[in-house]
């Protein structure tokens, strides 16, 4: 045992030897609170309307709250003012949020009239307007502005988003594809499921029980492209009729929304030509 | 008896689908579930009847709730 003990002492100091190139670098929790704003700038006081409801008090009206922050205190975008908000001035704001950086689509709403993520989008600068941020248009609400998502998953289940195959392939390894059969995917694959796309289309706001949305159908037809998938026959058999993908009228709000800068009317449009040629 | 209006019947089936699915849960704890069962639509017996948003709301949460507790791995409830 005490053999031991030496020899590990022995190794932990010779550590710092080994890599003196660790205690040069600076971590990023230190140089955040060594960062104090500018006290000298004249503050720019913007106001913030919240929608608010709490399922606690069913019988009560949901009603906007408004909140003031100076923005030379705040980060720049909006997510950062929500978290500012509930950890300095009301911590019963309730929101989604995990990634910060657009990645889990968890801080999907309504801001300013758009759908968007709330960490992808910027304050807007001119603080004599108010921002207005709502939770996603046509959801039931759980609370304040987090969504009930739960109808939304329900149908990416039921298209089976997942790689339907029989066969192997001739040598027994990973199912291969060509560079350009890659290229199909580009533009689907980066999808998110925020649902910002769906909860934007008046179409699926009036036929959200049968219509499967912008979001889904683009996953749809990110596997009926896909080319090492079996099951295309099937897939398009099951999105033959005339409210899953029909009730598109190419309104083009999901592609106008869309906080990752995708395309989900030309999937739509695909998948058209799709079960046209078929 | 009034005729009733369609949400009030939504809420009377939905009472009686809870009160129903007691009926499978162990007879020792039968009591508890059909005891919480009244309790929940009792704490909510004021709500005015033309206040529909809170009424609709009620009503997903109780299928919610209802569809959590149906599972049979729930045998007692307090």
């Amino acid at each position: 045992m005490a053999a031991l003990r030496t020899t590990s002492r022995l190794f932990a100091s010779s550590k710092p030897l080994f890599r003196p190139a660790v205690f040069a670098r600076s971590y990023a929790t230190v140089d955040a609170v060594s960062q104090e704003p500018n006290p000298s700038e004249t503050p720019k006081i913007k106001t913030f309307q919240v929608y608010r409801w709490n399922p606690d008090q069913p019988t009560e009206k949901p009603k906007m709250q408004s909140y003031t922050l100076d923005l030379n205190k705040t980060g720049p975008m909006m997510l950062d003012a929500l978290i500012r908000i509930k950890n300095e001035m009301d911590p019963t704001l309730t929101f989604r949020r995990s990634c910060r950086e657009g990645i889990c689509g968890s801080c999907a709403m309504n801001i300013d009239g758009v759908n968007t993520l709330a960490c992808l989008c910027r304050i807007p600068t001119d603080t004599a307007k108010e921002s207005r941020i709502y939770p996603l248009p046509h959801t039931y609400v759980v609370k304040d502005l987090v969504p009930d998502l739960t109808y939304f998953y329900k149908q990416y289940k039921s298209i089976k988003p997942y790689l339907q195959r029989e066969t192997k392939t001739e040598d027994g390894l990973e199912y291969r594809q060509s560079p350009e059969e890659r290229k199909k995917l580009d533009g689907l694959y980066e999808c998110i499921l925020c649902a910002c796309c769906s909860t934007s289309c008046p179409s699926y706001w009036w036929n959200s029980e049968e219509y499967l949305g912008p979001a889904i159908l683009l996953q749809s037809y990110r596997w009926l492209a896909d080319s090492r998938d079996e099951k295309t026959a099937e897939r398009k058999a099951a999105l033959d009729n005339s409210m899953s993908v029909y009730r598109c009228h190419t309104i083009l709000n999901c592609s106008r929304t869309c906080p990752k800068g995708l395309n989900p009317a030309r999937a739509i449009a695909e998948i058209k030509k799709m079960m046209a040629s078929h | 008896m009034a005729r009733l209006s369609g949400l009030q019947r939504e809420v009377l089936s939905l009472y009686r689908k809870c009160l129903r699915e007691t009926r499978k849960k162990p007879l020792e704890t039968r009591n508890n579930f059909i005891a919480y069962t009244r309790a929940e639509f009792r704490k909510y017996a004021t709500v005015s009847k033309k206040d529909f948003n809170a009424i609709e709301y009620l009503l997903r949460k109780g299928q919610r709730q209802f569809e959590i507790y149906s599972s049979p791995g729930i045998r007692n409830i307090r």
